[in-house]
């Protein structure tokens, strides 16, 4: 199981010490090497590009700090957009794709329409570009001003991303569907429980556990993707840098809303490697046992 | 007549794995079925359990016909109790969240008397002070000891029983066999397939020998491990003794 804890009354206390202050020394200096080399090579970058004679030209076009404190407002609403558009869109997401996920991996010639349902959904998004679909959906549906249906192009653009992103996700769940033993249907089964059950009881909890790591890299890249609305005049944080930009012939408010979701996505896909490297050990630390 | 099997056929593809076995099972009464790998035992007990569809042929279980289309094989599958080699506890659930699963979402039992039952199942089988802990802390025959008193929550009219030790190692044996040995003592009609030959005369009150997808001889454990009439039971046994298993 685990490793003997250092107090371990087995082992001489002198030779845990000396170990142990071996490591922390080998940390230390690995600590300092990593720290001095990166040093070094920002110090090379910065000198080889603000030494570079066109610097001051690109400075001017995309570090102007002031213009980006000028238009800090609008692109920070616009990104409560993106953020509300973010987790709208991961929760529909979630939801319709493990839907879709169980509806694909139903048994048995009864659920064959069911099957075949998902499987032509998963390959219709999964095949068309976003901003093929956004175009379409997003400019084409409210153009024909259906009575009862949403106009709005952030509905349909959500819809667009909602549906794509579903298709992949769903076969995200599938493996990990798949990576459940069949044993577990089968014993499910022997315990009198329905397909259904058996799916919901035992066997999508092993699933969705066991994809979750691929699920928190589908969040990373969903962070960005909700911008693609900017097409359709969705007033998110790239459109409004947009604007600005289309004013003032100046890119640093791009620069700024692309700090703005770094600022998200960094983290997220930190905690993300977080996750997979604890989910990892404990995979490991089951199979020793 | 607890369970009765009539011409029971069943193929995978190509393979014709049974071919028309008869077998009949009285209330109360324990049956082993031996005979070499590949006969088609665990396929035998797969299908009286309706896991798996026969070919043709025709199942009763208490009088009543259960291998008809249109009957609710889940509601079958409540009355008869299956255990398999790998023990398949679900291992995301403690060992009361999976004894109690079949009674709670299949039967309709009330969760505080299926606690109960379980919990008080686990104390009688000594398991009482695993109750809560997950699968993967309790040794293989921990493991397989549970997954048998899961049968046993929901009341099981038939214990089938596929292997059940061949999984585990030599000095684990010992305890799930004789929790087997308690639940024939109190009567549980059961069907088990095994290898364990020592432990087929110690408990069954009837012995089958099964060879490639049919019945070649039945009777009582002494008459058919000491003195198989049919030549294909004696080869069969002469390799097991050879094998040190009997
Ligand atoms: N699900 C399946 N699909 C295809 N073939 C199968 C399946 N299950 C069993 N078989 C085949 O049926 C035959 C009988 O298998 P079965 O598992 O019933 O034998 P057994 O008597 O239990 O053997 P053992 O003593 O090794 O457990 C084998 O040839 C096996 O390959
Ligand atoms: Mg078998």
């Amino acid at each position: 199981m685990q490793s003997a804890p250092p107090e371990s009354p087995l082992t001489p206390p002198s030779l845990t010490g000396g170990l142990r202050s071996h490591l922390d020394e080998e940390g230390a200096r690995g600590a300092l090497i990593a720290f001095v080399s990166t040093i070094a090579l920002f110090i090379l970058a910065l000198v080889v590009i603000g030494g570079s004679e066109n610097w001051p030209t690109v400075r001017r076009s995309f570090f102007d700090f002031e213009l980006m404190w000028e238009s800090r407002g609008p692109i920070w609403e616009g990104f409560t957009t993106n953020i509300w558009m973010f987790l709208v869109g991961q929760v529909a997401i979630m939801a319709l794709a493990l839907l879709i996920a169980v509806m694909r991996s139903l048994k048995g010639p009864a659920f064959f329409p069911v099957r075949l349902l998902a499987i032509v959904f998963i390959d219709f998004f999964r095949g068309i570009p976003i901003i093929l679909g956004l175009l379409l959906f997003g400019f084409g549906i409210p153009a024909l001003r259906l009575p009862g249906l949403p106009n709005s192009a952030v509905f349909w653009g959500l819809v667009v991303v909602v549906l794509s992103y579903s298709a992949y996700t769903a076969e995200v769940y599938r493996s990990g569907i798949d990576a459940v033993p069949d044993s577990q249907r089968l014993s499910a089964s022997a315990l009198g429980l329905t397909q259904w059950q058996g799916l919901r009881y035992a066997v999508l909890p092993q699933a969705i556990r066991n994809v979750i790591p691929a699920l928190l890299n589908g969040f990373v890249s969903l962070q960005k993707d909700v911008a693609l609305l900017s097409v359709l005049g969705v007033r998110e944080a790239v459109r409004e840098a947009q604007i600005i930009t289309g004013r003032t012939f100046n890119y640093s408010p791009y620069v700024f809303a692309a700090a703005l979701f770094l600022a998200i996505s960094i983290p997220s896909a930190r905690f993300a490697d977080w996750y997979t490297a604890k989910d990892r050990a404990r995979r490991s630390q089951g199979a020793g046992q | 007549m607890k369970l009765s099997m009539r011409g029971i056929q069943k193929s995978f593809g190509a393979n014709h794995v049974l071919k028309g076995i008869d077998l009949d099972v009285d209330d109360h009464e324990v049956v082993c079925l031996i005979g070499p790998s590949g006969c088609g035992k665990s396929t035998l007990l797969r299908t009286v359990n309706l896991l798996e569809k026969i070919d043709a042929g025709t199942i009763y279980l208490d009088g009543e016909l259960v291998s008809e289309r249109g009957v609710d094989a889940n509601a079958i599958r409540q009355r008869i109790g299956i255990v398999f080699q790998s023990y398949n506890l679900f291992p995301h659930m403690s060992v009361l969240k999976n004894l109690t699963l079949g009674p709670i979402k299949a039967m309709g039992m009330d969760r505080t008397i299926a606690e109960a039952t379980a919990t008080e199942l686990l104390e009688r089988f000594g398991l009482g002070d695993k109750v809560h802990e997950y699968p993967d802390r309790l040794s293989g025959g921990q493991q397989q000891r549970a997954a048998i008193v899961r049968s046993l929550v929901g009341d099981p009219e038939v214990l089938l029983l596929d292997e059940i030790t061949s999984a585990l190692d030599p000095e684990l044996v010992g305890e799930v066999l004789s929790v087997i040995r308690e639940l024939a003592g109190r009567g549980l009609t059961m069907v088990l397939a095994t290898h364990e030959m020592g432990f087929a005369r110690d408990v069954a009150n009837r012995v089958v020998f099964m060879d490639a997808g049919h019945v070649v001889e039945t009777g009582p454990p002494s008459q058919v491990l000491s003195e198989p009439h049919e030549v294909r039971t004696q080869q069969f046994l002469a390799r097991v003794i050879e094998g040190g298993r009997l």
